[in-house]
Protein backbone atom coordinates (compact mmCIF):
# COMPACT_ATOMS: atom_id res chain seq x y z
CA UNK A 1 0.00 0.00 0.00
CA UNK A 2 1.86 3.31 -0.85
CA UNK A 3 1.59 6.85 1.16
CA UNK A 4 0.51 9.91 0.13
CA UNK A 5 0.45 13.04 2.58
CA UNK A 6 -2.36 15.46 3.15
CA UNK A 7 -1.39 18.61 4.64
CA UNK A 8 -5.27 20.24 6.12
CA UNK A 9 -4.88 23.94 6.45
CA UNK A 10 -7.28 25.39 8.54
CA UNK A 11 -7.83 29.61 9.08
CA UNK A 12 -10.69 29.57 11.76
CA UNK A 13 -10.60 31.99 14.79
CA UNK A 14 -13.39 30.29 16.55
CA UNK A 15 -13.14 27.75 19.53
CA UNK A 16 -14.74 25.38 17.93
CA UNK A 17 -14.02 26.72 14.92
CA UNK A 18 -16.59 25.82 11.31
CA UNK A 19 -13.69 25.84 9.34
CA UNK A 20 -12.23 23.39 11.03
CA UNK A 21 -15.35 21.68 10.96
CA UNK A 22 -15.45 21.80 6.87
CA UNK A 23 -12.01 20.84 7.06
CA UNK A 24 -11.50 17.81 8.72
CA UNK A 25 -14.99 16.67 7.03
CA UNK A 26 -12.83 17.21 4.03
CA UNK A 27 -9.74 15.47 5.22
CA UNK A 28 -11.53 12.39 5.89
CA UNK A 29 -13.50 12.19 2.70
CA UNK A 30 -9.81 12.21 0.99
CA UNK A 31 -8.65 9.98 3.05
CA UNK A 32 -11.54 7.54 2.51
CA UNK A 33 -11.64 8.18 -1.22
CA UNK A 34 -8.12 7.73 -1.09
CA UNK A 35 -7.93 4.71 0.75
CA UNK A 36 -10.25 3.08 -1.71
CA UNK A 37 -7.80 3.15 -3.91
CA UNK A 38 -5.22 1.57 -1.89
CA UNK A 39 -3.14 4.48 -0.91
CA UNK A 40 -2.96 5.63 3.00
CA UNK A 41 -2.79 8.94 3.28
CA UNK A 42 -1.12 10.79 6.52
CA UNK A 43 -2.93 13.69 7.46
CA UNK A 44 -0.98 16.73 8.43
CA UNK A 45 -3.01 19.46 10.38
CA UNK A 46 -2.29 23.01 10.28
CA UNK A 47 -4.45 24.96 12.84
CA UNK A 48 -3.05 28.67 12.16
CA UNK A 49 -5.04 29.90 14.65
CA UNK A 50 -2.43 28.29 16.86
CA UNK A 51 0.07 29.53 14.58
CA UNK A 52 -0.67 33.14 14.34
CA UNK A 53 2.22 34.84 16.61
CA UNK A 54 4.79 33.04 14.81
CA UNK A 55 3.04 34.04 11.31
CA UNK A 56 3.44 37.76 11.99
CA UNK A 57 7.20 37.37 13.63
CA UNK A 58 7.96 35.44 10.04
CA UNK A 59 6.89 38.81 8.25
CA UNK A 60 8.46 40.89 9.90
CA UNK A 61 12.03 38.70 10.72
CA UNK A 62 11.82 36.82 7.69
CA UNK A 63 13.12 33.44 9.14
CA UNK A 64 10.08 30.66 10.70
CA UNK A 65 10.94 28.99 13.60
CA UNK A 66 9.36 26.21 16.02
CA UNK A 67 5.82 24.98 14.69
CA UNK A 68 5.19 27.08 11.98
CA UNK A 69 9.03 26.22 10.31
CA UNK A 70 7.24 22.11 10.36
CA UNK A 71 4.01 23.45 9.18
CA UNK A 72 5.84 25.21 6.44
CA UNK A 73 8.35 21.92 5.83
CA UNK A 74 5.05 19.92 5.50
CA UNK A 75 3.34 22.00 3.29
CA UNK A 76 6.43 21.85 0.88
CA UNK A 77 6.34 17.78 1.49
CA UNK A 78 2.23 17.63 0.79
CA UNK A 79 1.27 15.45 -2.08
CA UNK A 80 -2.18 17.57 -1.47
CA UNK A 81 -3.25 20.71 0.53
CA UNK A 82 -6.82 21.54 1.72
CA UNK A 83 -6.99 24.54 2.28
CA UNK A 84 -10.02 26.35 4.36
CA UNK A 85 -10.86 29.88 5.48
CA UNK A 86 -13.57 31.89 6.59
CA UNK A 87 -14.56 34.62 4.49
CA UNK A 88 -14.20 37.98 6.27
CA UNK A 89 -15.62 41.08 4.83
CA UNK A 90 -15.72 39.74 1.54
CA UNK A 91 -12.57 37.88 1.16
CA UNK A 92 -10.09 35.11 2.92
CA UNK A 93 -9.41 35.74 6.20
CA UNK A 94 -6.15 37.78 6.81
CA UNK A 95 -4.41 35.00 9.01
CA UNK A 96 -4.61 32.79 5.85
CA UNK A 97 -3.39 35.30 3.20
CA UNK A 98 -0.69 36.05 5.92
CA UNK A 99 0.29 32.15 6.43
CA UNK A 100 0.17 31.97 2.03
CA UNK A 101 2.57 35.24 2.43
CA UNK A 102 5.33 33.62 4.27
CA UNK A 103 5.12 30.32 2.42
CA UNK A 104 8.06 29.66 -0.28
CA UNK A 105 7.38 30.93 -3.51
CA UNK A 106 7.26 27.64 -4.89
CA UNK A 107 5.41 25.53 -2.41
CA UNK A 108 2.23 24.86 -4.11
CA UNK A 109 3.59 25.04 -7.93
CA UNK A 110 2.07 22.27 -9.06
CA UNK A 111 0.31 20.82 -6.02
CA UNK A 112 -3.33 19.35 -5.91
CA UNK A 113 -4.93 22.13 -3.65
CA UNK A 114 -8.84 21.52 -2.84
CA UNK A 115 -10.15 25.10 -1.69
CA UNK A 116 -12.99 25.03 0.99
CA UNK A 117 -14.75 27.88 2.77
CA UNK A 118 -17.06 28.60 5.42
CA UNK A 119 -19.48 32.26 5.92
CA UNK A 120 -22.71 32.93 7.71
CA UNK A 121 -25.08 32.95 4.51
CA UNK A 122 -24.85 31.71 0.98
CA UNK A 123 -24.30 35.06 -0.17
CA UNK A 124 -20.69 34.99 0.43
CA UNK A 125 -20.10 31.52 -1.42
CA UNK A 126 -18.45 33.18 -4.69
CA UNK A 127 -15.46 34.24 -2.39
CA UNK A 128 -13.90 30.89 -3.05
CA UNK A 129 -13.87 31.77 -6.92
CA UNK A 130 -13.03 35.28 -7.26
CA UNK A 131 -10.84 35.32 -4.05
CA UNK A 132 -9.23 32.24 -3.59
CA UNK A 133 -9.22 30.77 -7.10
CA UNK A 134 -7.04 33.74 -8.27
CA UNK A 135 -4.59 33.69 -5.15
CA UNK A 136 -4.03 29.27 -5.85
CA UNK A 137 -3.97 30.21 -9.68
CA UNK A 138 -0.72 32.94 -8.66
CA UNK A 139 0.89 30.17 -6.76
CA UNK A 140 0.96 27.67 -9.83
CA UNK A 141 -1.35 25.13 -7.13
CA UNK A 142 -3.30 22.61 -9.24
CA UNK A 143 -6.81 23.57 -7.89
CA UNK A 144 -9.47 21.36 -7.59
CA UNK A 145 -12.67 22.01 -9.91
CA UNK A 146 -15.00 21.00 -6.71
CA UNK A 147 -14.09 23.88 -3.94
CA UNK A 148 -16.78 23.87 -1.21
CA UNK A 149 -18.48 26.72 1.00
CA UNK A 150 -20.33 25.82 4.09
CA UNK A 151 -22.73 28.94 5.42
CA UNK A 152 -24.19 28.24 8.56
CA UNK A 153 -27.85 26.90 7.20
CA UNK A 154 -25.18 24.40 5.44
CA UNK A 155 -24.86 22.34 8.37
CA UNK A 156 -28.70 21.38 9.06
CA UNK A 157 -29.91 18.40 9.04
CA UNK A 158 -30.73 18.58 5.22
CA UNK A 159 -27.42 20.05 4.91
CA UNK A 160 -29.38 23.43 4.26
CA UNK A 161 -29.03 22.79 -0.16
CA UNK A 162 -31.97 19.84 -1.39
CA UNK A 163 -30.49 19.16 -4.63
CA UNK A 164 -26.67 19.35 -3.26
CA UNK A 165 -26.58 19.21 0.42
CA UNK A 166 -23.19 19.68 1.95
CA UNK A 167 -22.03 16.00 2.62
CA UNK A 168 -22.34 15.17 -1.14
CA UNK A 169 -20.44 18.43 -2.07
CA UNK A 170 -17.69 17.03 0.23
CA UNK A 171 -17.59 13.57 -0.79
CA UNK A 172 -17.22 14.63 -4.52
CA UNK A 173 -14.62 17.38 -3.30
CA UNK A 174 -12.73 14.52 -1.54
CA UNK A 175 -13.24 12.27 -4.12
CA UNK A 176 -11.81 14.70 -7.34
CA UNK A 177 -8.71 15.58 -4.73
CA UNK A 178 -8.19 11.85 -3.98
CA UNK A 179 -8.33 11.01 -7.66
CA UNK A 180 -5.75 13.70 -9.07
CA UNK A 181 -3.18 12.94 -5.48
CA UNK A 182 -3.41 9.16 -6.37
CA UNK A 183 -2.38 9.60 -10.22
CA UNK A 184 0.63 11.45 -9.01
CA UNK A 185 3.86 10.01 -8.05
CA UNK A 186 4.23 10.92 -4.14
CA UNK A 187 6.21 13.38 -3.44
CA UNK A 188 10.17 13.11 -3.44
CA UNK A 189 11.99 14.72 0.23
CA UNK A 190 14.28 17.03 -2.10
CA UNK A 191 17.84 17.46 -0.68
CA UNK A 192 18.02 21.15 0.56
CA UNK A 193 20.71 22.29 -2.29
CA UNK A 194 19.82 19.20 -4.81
CA UNK A 195 18.70 22.07 -6.97
CA UNK A 196 21.87 24.24 -6.55
CA UNK A 197 23.39 24.61 -10.27
CA UNK A 198 26.97 23.51 -10.53
CA UNK A 199 29.42 26.75 -10.38
CA UNK A 200 30.27 26.14 -14.32
CA UNK A 201 26.73 26.44 -14.91
CA UNK A 202 26.27 29.08 -13.15
CA UNK A 203 29.51 30.74 -14.93
CA UNK A 204 27.92 30.18 -18.32
CA UNK A 205 30.07 29.63 -21.73
CA UNK A 206 33.58 31.11 -21.16
CA UNK B 1 40.64 32.28 15.77
CA UNK B 2 40.01 36.22 14.79
CA UNK B 3 37.08 38.11 16.31
CA UNK B 4 36.17 41.90 15.57
CA UNK B 5 32.78 43.48 14.97
CA UNK B 6 31.16 44.74 11.73
CA UNK B 7 28.61 47.27 11.13
CA UNK B 8 25.78 48.42 9.56
CA UNK B 9 25.98 52.02 9.75
CA UNK B 10 22.45 52.81 10.11
CA UNK B 11 21.54 55.97 11.99
CA UNK B 12 18.73 55.12 14.32
CA UNK B 13 17.06 56.80 16.70
CA UNK B 14 18.26 55.94 20.09
CA UNK B 15 14.77 55.01 21.92
CA UNK B 16 15.12 55.54 25.16
CA UNK B 17 15.84 59.44 24.77
CA UNK B 18 14.44 59.83 21.27
CA UNK B 19 18.33 61.23 20.16
CA UNK B 20 19.38 60.86 16.82
CA UNK B 21 23.25 61.33 15.44
CA UNK B 22 23.34 63.55 12.58
CA UNK B 23 25.22 61.78 9.08
CA UNK B 24 28.31 63.38 9.98
CA UNK B 25 28.24 62.24 13.61
CA UNK B 26 27.49 58.53 12.48
CA UNK B 27 30.21 58.61 10.55
CA UNK B 28 32.79 59.77 13.05
CA UNK B 29 31.31 57.43 15.25
CA UNK B 30 31.73 54.60 13.16
CA UNK B 31 35.57 55.86 13.04
CA UNK B 32 35.85 56.15 16.84
CA UNK B 33 34.63 52.60 16.89
CA UNK B 34 36.92 51.43 14.52
CA UNK B 35 39.92 53.00 16.10
CA UNK B 36 38.91 51.61 19.39
CA UNK B 37 38.08 47.76 18.53
CA UNK B 38 42.07 48.16 17.28
CA UNK B 39 43.13 49.80 20.89
CA UNK B 40 40.99 47.02 22.73
CA UNK B 41 42.88 44.27 20.45
CA UNK B 42 40.04 42.87 18.40
CA UNK B 43 41.40 41.23 15.21
CA UNK B 44 38.73 42.86 12.43
CA UNK B 45 36.81 45.68 11.66
CA UNK B 46 34.65 45.38 9.08
CA UNK B 47 32.17 47.94 7.29
CA UNK B 48 29.05 47.46 5.34
CA UNK B 49 28.04 49.64 2.03
CA UNK B 50 24.52 51.37 1.18
CA UNK B 51 23.01 53.90 -0.87
CA UNK B 52 19.78 54.56 0.76
CA UNK B 53 18.78 56.32 4.07
CA UNK B 54 19.09 55.42 6.90
CA UNK B 55 22.40 54.08 6.37
CA UNK B 56 26.20 56.03 5.95
CA UNK B 57 28.67 54.49 4.65
CA UNK B 58 28.27 54.34 1.32
CA UNK B 59 32.25 55.04 0.55
CA UNK B 60 34.22 51.73 2.12
CA UNK B 61 37.34 52.27 0.69
CA UNK B 62 37.44 56.41 1.75
CA UNK B 63 36.65 54.84 5.47
CA UNK B 64 39.41 52.12 5.65
CA UNK B 65 41.90 53.87 3.71
CA UNK B 66 41.84 56.12 6.27
CA UNK B 67 41.55 53.62 9.23
CA UNK B 68 44.93 51.81 7.89
CA UNK B 69 46.80 55.38 8.44
CA UNK B 70 45.25 55.33 11.57
CA UNK B 71 44.99 51.72 13.27
CA UNK B 72 48.09 49.19 13.87
CA UNK B 73 46.77 46.04 14.05
CA UNK B 74 42.97 45.52 13.22
CA UNK B 75 42.41 43.89 9.92
CA UNK B 76 39.96 46.24 7.81
CA UNK B 77 37.30 44.32 6.24
CA UNK B 78 33.77 45.28 4.60
CA UNK B 79 30.30 43.40 5.75
CA UNK B 80 29.32 43.68 2.31
CA UNK B 81 30.78 45.13 -0.51
CA UNK B 82 28.18 45.27 -3.51
CA UNK B 83 29.45 42.79 -5.93
CA UNK B 84 26.15 43.67 -7.88
CA UNK B 85 25.87 47.57 -8.18
CA UNK B 86 29.53 48.30 -8.15
CA UNK B 87 31.20 48.61 -11.27
CA UNK B 88 34.07 45.55 -10.82
CA UNK B 89 36.27 47.82 -12.59
CA UNK B 90 36.38 50.34 -10.03
CA UNK B 91 35.67 47.90 -7.11
CA UNK B 92 39.15 46.30 -8.98
CA UNK B 93 40.94 49.85 -8.73
CA UNK B 94 39.50 50.82 -4.80
CA UNK B 95 40.67 47.43 -3.24
CA UNK B 96 44.19 47.19 -4.84
CA UNK B 97 44.89 51.08 -3.44
CA UNK B 98 43.67 50.47 -0.12
CA UNK B 99 45.63 46.60 0.04
CA UNK B 100 48.60 48.63 -1.08
CA UNK B 101 47.41 51.79 1.87
CA UNK B 102 46.93 49.14 4.39
CA UNK B 103 50.03 47.20 3.39
CA UNK B 104 47.99 44.26 2.89
CA UNK B 105 45.63 44.31 6.59
CA UNK B 106 42.59 44.04 4.78
CA UNK B 107 40.47 41.75 2.91
CA UNK B 108 36.69 41.91 1.51
CA UNK B 109 33.29 40.37 1.52
CA UNK B 110 31.11 40.25 -1.33
CA UNK B 111 27.23 40.43 -1.22
CA UNK B 112 24.79 41.17 -3.55
CA UNK B 113 22.78 43.79 -1.41
CA UNK B 114 19.06 43.12 -1.03
CA UNK B 115 17.44 46.71 -1.59
CA UNK B 116 15.22 46.69 -4.43
CA UNK B 117 15.70 50.26 -5.94
CA UNK B 118 19.19 50.55 -5.67
CA UNK B 119 19.57 48.27 -8.19
CA UNK B 120 17.97 50.75 -11.07
CA UNK B 121 19.87 53.82 -9.46
CA UNK B 122 23.03 51.97 -10.56
CA UNK B 123 21.60 50.71 -13.66
CA UNK B 124 20.82 46.94 -12.75
CA UNK B 125 17.97 44.92 -12.06
CA UNK B 126 17.98 42.79 -8.46
CA UNK B 127 16.30 39.93 -10.67
CA UNK B 128 20.09 39.63 -12.26
CA UNK B 129 21.43 39.70 -8.70
CA UNK B 130 22.75 36.00 -8.73
CA UNK B 131 24.16 36.76 -12.64
CA UNK B 132 25.54 39.89 -11.89
CA UNK B 133 27.67 38.82 -8.64
CA UNK B 134 28.74 35.86 -11.08
CA UNK B 135 30.16 37.74 -13.84
CA UNK B 136 31.24 40.58 -12.14
CA UNK B 137 33.32 38.82 -9.41
CA UNK B 138 34.50 36.48 -12.71
CA UNK B 139 35.77 39.77 -13.72
CA UNK B 140 37.12 41.34 -11.15
CA UNK B 141 39.82 38.26 -10.20
CA UNK B 142 40.92 38.52 -13.92
CA UNK B 143 41.57 42.22 -13.70
CA UNK B 144 43.56 41.54 -10.29
CA UNK B 145 45.42 38.96 -11.45
CA UNK B 146 45.82 39.36 -15.43
CA UNK B 147 48.45 42.70 -16.23
CA UNK B 148 46.07 43.11 -19.82
CA UNK B 149 43.00 42.39 -20.03
CA UNK B 150 40.19 41.62 -22.71
CA UNK B 151 36.97 41.20 -21.78
CA UNK B 152 32.94 41.56 -22.79
CA UNK B 153 30.01 40.07 -20.93
CA UNK B 154 26.53 41.07 -20.25
CA UNK B 155 26.46 43.63 -17.66
CA UNK B 156 29.21 45.95 -18.53
CA UNK B 157 30.68 47.97 -21.75
CA UNK B 158 33.53 45.32 -22.94
CA UNK B 159 37.40 45.74 -22.13
CA UNK B 160 40.21 45.97 -24.73
CA UNK B 161 43.81 46.12 -23.23
CA UNK B 162 42.78 47.55 -20.01
CA UNK B 163 45.22 47.26 -17.24
CA UNK B 164 43.81 47.60 -13.63
CA UNK B 165 46.33 49.89 -11.21
CA UNK B 166 47.79 49.71 -9.03
CA UNK B 167 48.79 45.89 -9.11
CA UNK B 168 47.93 44.05 -6.12
CA UNK B 169 50.34 44.36 -3.44
CA UNK B 170 53.14 42.39 -3.59
CA UNK B 171 50.97 40.58 -7.16
CA UNK B 172 49.01 38.84 -4.86
CA UNK B 173 45.29 39.83 -4.34
CA UNK B 174 43.19 40.67 -1.31
CA UNK B 175 41.18 37.56 0.33
CA UNK B 176 38.21 37.65 -0.48
CA UNK B 177 34.74 36.50 1.44
CA UNK B 178 31.91 35.64 -0.28
CA UNK B 179 28.68 36.61 2.46
CA UNK B 180 24.81 35.02 1.68
CA UNK B 181 22.41 34.41 4.10
CA UNK B 182 20.06 31.71 1.74
CA UNK B 183 21.49 31.65 -1.33
CA UNK B 184 23.75 28.23 -2.34
CA UNK B 185 24.64 29.25 -5.22
CA UNK B 186 27.01 32.36 -3.79
CA UNK B 187 27.89 29.23 -1.49
CA UNK B 188 29.12 27.53 -4.41
CA UNK B 189 30.98 30.28 -5.45
CA UNK B 190 32.89 30.97 -2.46
CA UNK B 191 33.70 27.34 -3.01
CA UNK B 192 34.55 27.06 -6.63
CA UNK B 193 37.48 29.64 -6.11
CA UNK B 194 38.52 28.21 -2.67
CA UNK B 195 37.52 32.06 -1.23
CA UNK B 196 36.30 32.34 2.26
CA UNK B 197 32.15 32.06 2.76
CA UNK B 198 30.58 34.03 5.36
CA UNK B 199 26.86 33.55 7.17
CA UNK B 200 25.59 36.41 8.77
CA UNK B 201 24.03 34.53 11.17
CA UNK B 202 22.08 37.27 12.87
CA UNK B 203 18.71 36.81 12.16
CA UNK B 204 18.77 33.29 11.26
CA UNK B 205 18.53 30.41 13.36
CA UNK B 206 22.05 27.98 14.18
CA UNK B 207 20.52 24.86 12.40
CA UNK B 208 20.10 26.49 8.47
CA UNK B 209 23.33 28.41 9.05
CA UNK B 210 25.22 25.31 9.20
CA UNK B 211 23.33 23.79 6.79
CA UNK B 212 24.58 26.18 4.44
CA UNK B 213 28.34 26.16 5.57
CA UNK B 214 28.19 22.36 5.57
CA UNK B 215 27.25 23.03 1.73
CA UNK B 216 30.21 25.11 1.21
CA UNK B 217 32.37 22.95 2.78
CA UNK B 218 31.47 19.73 1.07
CA UNK B 219 31.37 21.92 -2.42
CA UNK B 220 35.22 23.33 -1.35
CA UNK B 221 36.20 19.87 -0.94
CA UNK B 222 34.59 19.00 -4.16
CA UNK B 223 36.32 21.64 -6.22
CA UNK B 224 39.67 20.41 -4.84
CA UNK B 225 40.88 23.48 -2.21
CA UNK B 226 41.81 20.98 0.38
CA UNK B 227 39.04 19.07 2.65
CA UNK B 228 36.10 20.44 3.95
CA UNK B 229 37.11 21.19 7.50
CA UNK B 230 39.97 23.42 6.15
CA UNK B 231 37.35 25.78 4.50
CA UNK B 232 37.65 29.51 5.16
CA UNK B 233 34.18 30.29 7.65
CA UNK B 234 33.56 33.49 9.02
CA UNK B 235 29.92 33.89 11.10
CA UNK B 236 27.88 36.91 12.23
CA UNK B 237 26.95 37.23 15.89
CA UNK B 238 25.19 40.11 17.95
CA UNK B 239 25.30 39.61 21.83
CA UNK B 240 24.96 43.02 24.36
CA UNK B 241 26.53 42.22 27.97
CA UNK B 242 26.75 43.38 31.52
CA UNK B 243 28.24 41.73 34.25
CA UNK B 244 24.79 41.74 35.65
CA UNK B 245 23.09 39.56 33.16
CA UNK B 246 19.50 40.98 34.23
CA UNK B 247 21.18 44.53 33.89
CA UNK B 248 21.89 43.29 30.06
CA UNK B 249 18.73 42.73 29.86
CA UNK B 250 16.81 45.47 30.80
CA UNK B 251 19.51 47.74 29.18
CA UNK B 252 19.29 46.28 25.88
CA UNK B 253 15.30 45.64 25.92
CA UNK B 254 14.23 48.94 24.75
CA UNK B 255 16.87 48.88 21.89
CA UNK B 256 15.66 45.29 21.10
CA UNK B 257 11.80 46.41 20.67
CA UNK B 258 12.48 49.28 18.83
CA UNK B 259 15.13 48.02 16.18
CA UNK B 260 14.67 48.74 12.42
CA UNK B 261 15.01 44.72 11.56
CA UNK B 262 13.22 42.66 14.34
CA UNK B 263 11.47 45.46 16.51
CA UNK B 264 8.07 45.10 17.19
CA UNK B 265 8.12 41.16 16.33
CA UNK B 266 9.11 38.57 18.34
CA UNK B 267 10.11 39.12 22.16
CA UNK B 268 13.65 39.40 23.03
CA UNK B 269 13.68 36.13 24.62
CA UNK B 270 12.06 33.94 21.42
CA UNK B 271 14.68 35.94 19.38
CA UNK B 272 17.18 35.27 21.97
CA UNK B 273 16.39 31.71 21.44
CA UNK B 274 16.34 31.28 18.20
CA UNK B 275 19.07 33.08 16.96
CA UNK B 276 22.57 33.77 17.92
CA UNK B 277 21.44 37.10 20.04
CA UNK B 278 22.83 37.04 23.59
CA UNK B 279 22.28 39.28 26.25
CA UNK B 280 23.43 38.39 29.66
CA UNK B 281 26.86 38.24 31.00
CA UNK B 282 30.20 37.52 29.26
CA UNK B 283 30.28 34.08 30.71
CA UNK B 284 26.54 33.38 29.10
CA UNK B 285 28.25 34.83 25.18
CA UNK B 286 31.36 32.54 25.77
CA UNK B 287 29.27 29.37 26.67
CA UNK B 288 26.84 29.99 23.75
CA UNK B 289 29.68 31.34 21.15
CA UNK B 290 31.91 28.75 22.31
CA UNK B 291 29.75 25.68 20.91
CA UNK B 292 28.58 27.33 17.56
CA UNK B 293 32.33 25.19 16.66
CA UNK B 294 29.94 22.07 17.22
CA UNK B 295 27.39 23.06 14.55
CA UNK B 296 29.51 24.91 11.66
CA UNK B 297 32.75 23.23 12.49
CA UNK B 298 36.07 24.94 13.74
CA UNK B 299 35.80 28.47 12.12
CA UNK B 300 38.33 30.95 11.37
CA UNK B 301 36.11 34.40 12.21
CA UNK B 302 34.03 35.65 14.47
CA UNK B 303 32.16 39.03 13.83
CA UNK B 304 29.69 41.06 16.07
CA UNK B 305 27.12 43.48 15.41
CA UNK B 306 27.56 46.07 18.41
CA UNK B 307 26.86 49.87 17.21
CA UNK B 308 23.49 49.68 15.93
CA UNK B 309 19.39 49.97 16.95
CA UNK B 310 20.54 53.46 18.52
CA UNK B 311 22.89 52.41 20.81
CA UNK B 312 24.58 55.14 22.35
CA UNK B 313 28.58 55.53 21.31
CA UNK B 314 29.85 55.73 25.00
CA UNK B 315 27.43 51.87 25.23
CA UNK B 316 29.30 50.44 22.29
CA UNK B 317 32.41 51.90 23.25
CA UNK B 318 31.86 49.26 26.85
CA UNK B 319 30.25 46.95 24.83
CA UNK B 320 33.63 46.52 22.59
CA UNK B 321 35.52 46.44 26.31
CA UNK B 322 33.75 43.62 27.46
CA UNK B 323 34.17 41.71 24.37
CA UNK B 324 37.77 42.34 24.03
CA UNK B 325 38.45 42.16 27.94
CA UNK B 326 35.93 39.16 28.95
CA UNK B 327 35.34 37.26 25.89
CA UNK B 328 37.60 36.73 22.95
CA UNK B 329 40.87 35.55 25.00
CA UNK B 330 38.71 32.59 26.71
CA UNK B 331 36.97 31.90 23.51
CA UNK B 332 40.22 32.07 21.28
CA UNK B 333 41.74 29.64 23.72
CA UNK B 334 39.13 27.19 23.66
CA UNK B 335 38.74 27.32 19.93
CA UNK B 336 42.42 27.00 19.55
CA UNK B 337 42.43 23.77 22.02
CA UNK B 338 40.19 22.45 19.89
CA UNK B 339 41.07 23.20 16.71
CA UNK B 340 42.31 19.79 15.39
CA UNK B 341 46.19 20.67 13.45
CA UNK B 342 44.82 20.41 9.56
CA UNK B 343 42.72 23.11 10.33
CA UNK B 344 43.52 27.08 9.69
CA UNK B 345 43.40 28.98 12.85
CA UNK B 346 43.25 31.73 10.81
CA UNK B 347 41.60 33.41 7.34
CA UNK B 348 45.11 33.50 5.51
CA UNK B 349 47.05 36.90 5.96
CA UNK B 350 48.65 38.74 2.62
CA UNK B 351 52.16 37.57 3.74
CA UNK B 352 50.84 33.64 4.06
CA UNK B 353 49.20 34.16 0.76
CA UNK B 354 52.28 35.68 -0.73
CA UNK B 355 53.87 32.53 0.51
CA UNK B 356 51.67 30.30 -0.96
CA UNK B 357 51.64 32.30 -3.99
CA UNK B 358 55.67 32.16 -3.96
CA UNK B 359 55.90 28.29 -3.64
CA UNK B 360 52.88 27.39 -5.88
CA UNK B 361 55.60 29.46 -8.32
CA UNK B 362 52.25 31.36 -9.31
CA UNK B 363 54.08 34.70 -8.71
CA UNK B 364 54.35 37.59 -11.63
CA UNK B 365 57.60 39.11 -11.86
CA UNK B 366 57.85 42.37 -9.78
CA UNK B 367 54.93 44.26 -11.58
CA UNK B 368 56.10 47.30 -13.32
CA UNK B 369 53.69 49.60 -14.62
CA UNK B 370 54.43 50.43 -18.25
CA UNK B 371 54.84 53.80 -20.06
CA UNK B 372 51.44 55.48 -20.88
CA UNK B 373 51.07 55.20 -24.33
CA UNK B 374 47.59 56.85 -24.41
CA UNK B 375 47.57 59.90 -23.08
CA UNK B 376 49.71 62.56 -21.52
CA UNK B 377 52.21 61.79 -24.51
CA UNK B 378 52.74 63.24 -27.57
CA UNK B 379 53.66 60.84 -30.23
CA UNK B 380 56.43 63.10 -30.33
CA UNK B 381 57.39 62.84 -26.51
CA UNK B 382 58.06 59.20 -26.83
CA UNK B 383 58.29 58.14 -30.47
CA UNK B 384 59.67 54.70 -28.97
CA UNK B 385 56.18 54.25 -27.81
CA UNK B 386 54.69 55.98 -30.73
CA UNK B 387 56.74 53.24 -32.80
CA UNK B 388 55.63 50.09 -30.79
CA UNK B 389 52.13 51.09 -31.01
CA UNK B 390 52.16 51.52 -34.91
CA UNK B 391 53.85 48.49 -35.50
Amino acid sequence: MSERSIVVISAGLSQPSSTRLLADRLADATVTELAARGITARVHNVELRDLAHEVVNTMLTGFATGELATALEAVKGADGVIAVTPVFSASYAGLFKSFVDVLEPDALSGVPVLLGATGGSARHSLAIDYALRPLFGYLHADVQPTSVFAATDDWATAGGDDSHPLPSRIRRAGRELAETVADREPSAPAGLYDAVPSFSDLLGPA
Amino acid sequence: MQFGIFTVGDVTTDPTTGRTPDDTERVRNMLTIAKHADEAGLDVFATGEHHNPPFVPSSPTTMLGYLAGVTTNITLSTSTTLITTNDPVRLAEEYAMLQVIADGRMDLMMGRGNTGPVYPWFGQDIRQGIPLAIENYALLRRLWTEDVVDWSGKFRTPLQGFTSTPRPLDGVPPFVWHGSIRSPEIAEQAAFYGDGFFHNAIFWPMEHTAQMVNFYRQRFEHYGHGQADQAIVGLGGQVFMNKDSQRAVSEFRPYFDNAPVYGHGPSLEDFSRDTPLTVGSPQQVIDRYGKFREQVGDYQRQLFLMDHAGLPLKTVLEQIDLLATEVVPVLRREAEAARPAHVPANPPSHAERVAAARAAGSLPEQHVAAADHWTGRTAEDDLEAADAVSR
